[in-house]
């Protein structure tokens, strides 16, 4: 039934002049960056989330930068990783509890296109500050220099395929009322393969190789990602709406 | 041929018809595993000859390769069964998507501990970051995630659905997963172990083997077959076919 309501909204609105499909999605932009930035706690969550996880490992393992320098690239990518998944638990439940994503979907417009500005609107604002802040904990952990460059490039290439790939797992986990294990549970083994290439990259430039072909392969799955994962999305979310 | 498929095919997607029909085939996929299990075992286990390097601790490949197989085909499987569900809306390709996934989970499990065992005459050590292992232990995790969610979600039409685009999410990740992970491997292999060529195998060794897996698959007909079939009868305890049936007996 739901089709064949967007349907007909899609037919009236080729019709009348009812805005089109590109300033909708400059409006959803604008909506999400007013709503995100109203919510300050759970922009400043993730990074906070970042910072002490990685204080953990100094803790946890050693202080020395003998046994941190070598560990350094694998916990600033897995703390990141982790802050990112974190991030995207609660991305579509707020749309979901007050009924804003239903109208979305009822509207005619394509469902992919507006998640999709969410998701844009979401990494600007939580990841993008991840990423500015992961070279000054790199430092803490004895980075060396020359890697810093590397994590910053493959952070900002794997995060957005960390965000669209989570977007899969927000979608489908958004009609639980707290979802964060499963939805860890879900999303994480697809986090590897951007994992291993992410430090494979940090650790290349370390022994003095070249990157680039680590940074190609994070870029080839953000490409996959935001080809595929956008389709998954809007699926996941009308299968959520179905069950609402 | 192809008309005479597409009609059991149709046909299958009734509750009461795979009922009914499945009862017919369950004791043959029954007798089949039965029967080529323990052939393959006896024969693996007491007749084949010893590797000449490995000596007897390499018969647990009697178990551990027929396992992995099925561990991989069961998420192929999985995912074309969500294909049919969300493209021709049948539901009952969910019932075997439900019932295919403990026995996804279960033989990975069982190729993991097997591949674990295995390790110690082998390798000296009950766990090695080795690719096909690390990939089979993420493959067990992404049988555990659609387990979860299908747990978590209501009502069943929702966890139906999500839990196929799940698994063909999973389908397309699994081939990305298991190339980084077998080239993380070579960059990152130790230098202590290299796991020598295995010879080609004589046909005293294949044989039983192949049995072994046909044994397995027919095991999984078997097992699929009891679990879709006591999932029809909870999701159809309303209708008529299923009181009928009940009261029968």
């Amino acid at each position: 039934m739901n089709k064949t309501a967007a349907t007909f909204c899609r037919l009236k609105a080729k019709k009348s002049n009812l805005p089109s499909q590109g300033s909708v999605f400059l409006a959803a932009l604008a909506r999400e960056g007013r709503l995100q930035v109203r919510r300050r706690g759970d922009l400043l969550n993730p990074l906070v989330f970042f910072a002490l996880v990685v204080v953990l490992f100094p803790l946890g393992i050693s202080p020395t930068e003998e046994i941190l320098a070598p560990v350094a690239p694998g916990v600033l990518w897995v703390a990141a990783l982790l802050a990112v998944l974190m991030s995207l638990d609660a991305l579509f439940r707020p749309d979901l509890m007050d009924g804003s994503l239903e109208q979305q979907q009822l509207s005619g417009y394509s469902l992919a296109a507006l998640a999709m500005a969410k998701l844009a609107v979401h990494w600007l604002l939580t990841s993008l500050p991840l990423i500015l802040l992961s070279p000054f904990l790199g430092i803490m952990l004895y980075l060396p220099w020359e890697a810093q460059g590397v994590l910053l490039l493959s952070l900002l290439l794997g995060s957005l395929a960390l965000s669209l790939v989570g977007g899969i797992g927000a979608a489908l986990t958004a009609g639980l009322g707290k979802s964060g294990v499963l939805m860890t549970l879900l999303v994480l083994p697809f986090y590897i393969p951007v994992l291993i290439f992410g430090t494979g990259a940090m650790q290349t430039a370390i022994s003095g190789g070249n990157a680039l072909p680590h940074l190609a392969l994070l870029g080839a799955l953000a490409a996959l990602a935001l080809t595929l994962a956008p389709w998954a999305i809007a699926a996941g979310l009308r299968i959520t709406l179905s069950g609402e | 041929m192809w008309k005479w498929l597409t009609t059991l095919y149709h046909r299958l997607a009734s509750p009461k018809w795979f009922y009914q029909i499945s009862g017919l085939w369950l004791p043959w996929f029954a007798v089949v595993s039965l029967l080529f299990i323990g052939a393959g075992l006896i024969w693996g286990l007491a007749y084949a000859p010893m590797d000449y390097q490995q000596g007897n601790s390499f018969r647990i490949i009697y178990v551990h390769v027929p396992a992995a197989f099925l561990a991989q085909s069961i998420y192929v499987m999985m995912a074309l069964a969500g294909v049919v569900l969300l493209v021709w809306k049948i539901k009952m390709a969910d019932v075997v998507a439900q019932s295919l996934a403990p026995v996804g989970a279960s033989m990975t499990f069982i190729a993991l501990v097997t591949g674990a065992i295995w390790g110690v005459p082998t390798w000296g050590t009950w766990w090695m970051w080795d690719a096909r292992l690390t990939s089979m232990l993420i493959l067990f995790f992404l049988y555990l995630g659609v387990i979860a969610l299908r747990e978590a979600l209501k009502p069943q039409d929702t966890a139906a659905k999500a839990c196929a685009l799940m698994a063909i999410v999973g389908v397309i990740n699994i081939p990305i997963i298991k190339y980084s992970v077998d080239w993380w491997y070579t960059l990152h292999q130790p230098a202590t172990f290299t796991l020598t060529e295995k010879p080609a195998m004589p046909a005293s060794m294949w044989v039983p083997l192949l049995l072994m897996v046909i044994g397995f698959y027919a095991f999984l007909g078997w097992s699929l077959l009891l679990r879709a079939r006591a999932e029809v009868l909870r999701r159809e305890h309303k209708s008529g076919w299923v009181k009928d049936l009940l009261q029968r007996k």
